[in-house]
């Protein structure tokens, strides 16, 4: 297990991506597509034979020498690494960019991407904010489609036949194994900390489906076997970091405070679906449905049938949460604004919560610290 | 040098453009008082209001709410009531502007504002505005409805996009039916519509008034002054005869060259809202300079007309799903406002560019870094970068925005007079 776990952490910390070097040495002429946060169909992308790549910033890895006079002040940092990442060449491994509609500095940094990267296919998905219209499904499945053929044109060959369905196979595997490392997480969160599932499911944004499923696969079965004794600990759901990713060192500050993160919103977009994706002979409808009935909640997914505070309060219940954590990088207008209906559920069912702010870029934990410790203690002795 | 007598056209427009919002705000009046007319608040930008002519329904802008209150200087204590409820320092103050007005009672005029019959969230673009009406509803217990309008990622709309937005138009009117309890005309509709058309070609003749030298007025801060009624008044005839009478108006002020100053020294294309709690004095800012707005983006978030589009009385539902779609700035890339801001630059002839970075709005201003560095690097023409607020007055450094301004100015004058080139728009 230790050993998934340090390969995990290199690739996640690895700026040079190299494991989309070494598949790229792999499969020649094989094409690498990178996805800005936070839901990506990847299943399209590996059906017409390219890697699919999340990215999710630069941590605290990169100094912005470019990036700030291009995106000013008020901005949030991954937007401002992700763009510093193209100016200083670590994309390079990537023939194309995906964006999507979450928010609106995603939304420009996506054409100010194309301006400066013209050799890159860079591409704006329209995810629909309307799912009570019966329109979605079939907008959507247009959009796929647009996507496919924009992908087909860049590796100059279609998918065969069944590509798509057995792309779609592989990543119910791959969430179906994250879902039941979470539910595991949640019962026993003494065996596998939230730092350390964050490991196994962030690689995943690198990593090539298959490999990721073995992965996943090894973990699953060395976890019963673990020695570790539950704590004392408060069970905290962690919600807001589903963009700009924390610094590692922050989620397991967390922990050692008195944290069991029973969920979170860590890397959203590779647990995006709460069931399979049923095919059933129609697999570019089958995505775009299960993109607008099957999604988890999400601060930049809008649903106005089922309000995400819902999502909140069924969440704490189902993990049995005594508190929540709001974790939310700065400048994060989506998950500032939901904080507000959030805590006011929150205190509708009188449970507590704690604000925190983080950037990527943050290296010293010192206030943070203090401020949970303090949280934790507050609960532990009430 | 001296400070220009009067810096602002107040002509009969300006009298009329009052009488119309003040008319508004009174429907608004009785709307809450009394629920008629039903009232419906949505964006401006991408917005349907001939949908609402059809019903009768007023419709309810929070954004002029929001604007209105900063150029009164009312919108801090809204914008802390906000914050103490949990909105944080960043997020955008127009948002927290009208919800802090909302708890605390408080409106532009002093009349009362309804609570809506429907919220309807037209999507284009702004994310921002998704949340703000998610949370309107959410405080006042009002229905909502959220009508997607896919992004301009391509140079135009797809058929499967102009379908999608058609269908939702399509189910907004069951929605419209079920809330007003009244059916559907379809022949007020496209009467609207056909009405829309109107005061998009006067609009449009307008704008290009501004492409003579003298401009006849400021298509930045003056054209603002014309974009409440264009918002409101748009589908009715109203609209019609306010916009005729203003193109009129300035019609005669280019046949007696009448410019906005004696003499118009400077011609520019401004990027971005106006910091409204600070309107007048950075206004004056520019006319000190004698420098006229000859074309604005913001002037364009209603509508992007000057180029040729129209609604259409004739398909009235995919020219309103048009207009969503491409034919407003905000919905339209990044990219696509580059070409824009180029376009008034060679064809209004503009000496420079002014981009205004506004805090709150991330929609118009995430990237304007890179904006600024094709403009100068790549077209190399002059162009001022400049941050502040639209709605918070916290965010105005008078003094040196001030000073920016006027350095800019001066190179832009030496330039001028010697021929060299800015060094605002280096290689």
């Amino acid at each position: 297990m230790q050993q998934v776990l340090e390969q995990c952490e290199q690739i996640v910390t690895d700026l040079s991506l190299a494991s989309v070097r070494r598949w790229k040495e792999q499969h020649p002429g094989g094409k690498a597509i990178g996805y800005f946060p936070v839901y990506a169909p990847a299943e399209l992308i590996h059906a017409c034979g390219m890697l699919p790549v999340g990215l999710n910033g630069a941590g605290d890895r990169l100094d912005l020498q470019h990036a700030d006079a291009r995106f000013g002040s008020f901005i949030c940092s991954i937007v401002k690494t992700t763009m510093e990442m193209g100016m200083t060449g670590h994309l390079q491994p990537l023939d194309g960019l995906l964006f999507s509609s979450i928010c609106d500095s995603a939304r420009n940094l996506c054409f100010v991407m194309k301006r400066n990267f013209p050799q890159m296919y860079v591409d704006f998905l329209h995810l629909p904010h309307n799912p009570a219209s019966h329109a979605s499904v079939d907008f959507l499945r247009s959009e796929y489609q647009r996507l496919m053929l924009s992908l087909e044109v860049l590796g100059g060959e279609a998918p065969a036949q069944g590509a798509l369905e057995h792309s779609i196979a592989l990543y119910n595997r791959q969430r179906g194994l994250i879902r039941r490392l979470s539910d595991m997480r949640s019962e026993r969160p003494h065996l596998l900390p939230a730092s350390e599932l964050y490991l196994l499911v962030r690689a995943g944004a690198f990593l090539p489906v298959e490999e990721h499923i073995a992965l996943l696969d090894r973990a699953l079965e060395a976890l019963p076997d673990r020695a570790a004794k539950p704590r004392d600990n408060i069970r905290v759901i962690v919600e807001g970091a589903f963009c700009e990713q924390p610094p590692l060192d922050l989620i397991r500050l967390m922990e050692q405070a008195g944290c069991y993160i029973v969920d979170d919103d860590f890397v959203l977009g590779q647990k995006w679906f709460r069931q399979d994706v049923t095919p059933d002979g129609d697999a570019l409808g089958a995505l775009a449905e299960s993109y607008v009935e099957h999604s988890v909640y999400s601060s930049v997914r809008h649903d106005f049938r089922r309000p995400r505070f819902q999502g909140l309060i069924e969440k704490v219940r189902r993990h049995r949460a005594q508190a929540v954590i709001f974790l939310i990088a700065k400048f994060c207008e989506p998950a500032y604004f939901d904080y507000v209906l959030f805590k006011r559920e929150l205190e509708n069912i009188a449970l507590p919560h704690l604000l925190l702010e983080f950037e990527e870029k943050m290296f010293t934990f010192e206030r943070l610290r203090t401020e949970v410790e303090t949280f934790v203690e507050s609960l532990l002795f009430d | 040098m001296t400070q220009p007598k009067s810096t602002e056209y107040r002509g009969q427009i300006h009298q009329r453009q009052k009488e119309l919002m003040l008319k508004w705000y009174q429907r608004l009046d009785s709307s809450a008082h009394t629920g008629l007319p039903p009232s419906v608040s949505l964006m401006i930008s991408g917005n349907c209001v001939e949908l609402l002519e059809a019903f009768d329904a007023v419709p309810l802008y929070p954004e002029i709410n929001a604007l209105q209150l900063a150029i009164r200087h009312q919108s801090l204590e809204p914008i802390l009531a906000a914050e103490e409820l949990g909105y944080a320092a960043d997020n955008c103050a127009y948002v927290k502007a009208d919800i802090g007005s909302y708890l605390k009672g408080i409106t532009p005029t002093g009349g009362k504002l309804p609570r809506p019959s429907l919220v309807l969230c037209n999507f284009v673009g702004c994310n921002t505005y998704v949340k703000w009406f998610e949370h309107v509803a959410a405080l006042t217990g009002s229905r909502l409805y959220v009508l997607d309008v896919p992004f301009c990622r391509e140079a135009e709309p797809s058929p499967a996009d102009i379908a999608y937005v058609v269908k939702q138009l399509q189910e907004l009117v069951s929605v419209l039916e079920n809330i007003t309890g009244k059916k559907f005309d379809y022949d007020r509709f496209r009467e609207a519509v056909r009405c829309a058309a109107e005061v998009e070609e006067l609009w449009s003749r307008i704008k290009h008034l501004a492409r003579r030298s003298p401009s006849p007025f400021d298509a930045y801060f003056d054209a603002i002054t014309l974009m409440g009624p264009l918002y409101v008044y748009r589908g009715s005839p109203e609209g019609v005869a306010f916009f005729r009478a203003a193109l009129n108006e300035l019609e005669e002020k280019v046949a007696n060259g009448e410019g906005v100053y004696e003499q118009e020294k400077f011609r520019l294309v401004m990027e971005g809202p106006p910091p409204y709690p600070y309107f007048r004095t950075f206004r004056d800012m520019f006319a000190k300079w004698k420098a006229t707005a000859v074309a604005s983006t913001y002037s364009t978030v209603g509508g992007l007309w000057e180029f040729g589009d129209r609604h259409d009385p004739d398909h009235p539902f995919e020219s309103v799903a048009l207009h969503m779609l491409s034919q407003n700035v905000t919905n339209r890339n990044f990219l696509q406002r580059y070409d824009q801001i180029q376009r008034y630059v060679e064809e209004w002839q503009a000496d420079g560019v002014i981009i205004h970075f506004v805090k709150s709005c991330r929609l118009f201003s995430a990237g304007q870094g890179d904006m600024r560095d094709y403009f100068t690097k790549s077209l190399h023409l002059p162009t001022l970068y400049i941050e502040s607020d639209l709605e918070d007055p916290r965010y105005f450094s008078e003094a040196q925005i001030r000073n920016r301004i006027d350095a800019f100015f001066e190179a832009l004058e030496h330039s001028k007079l010697t021929g060299a080139a800015h060094p605002a728009a280096s290689a």
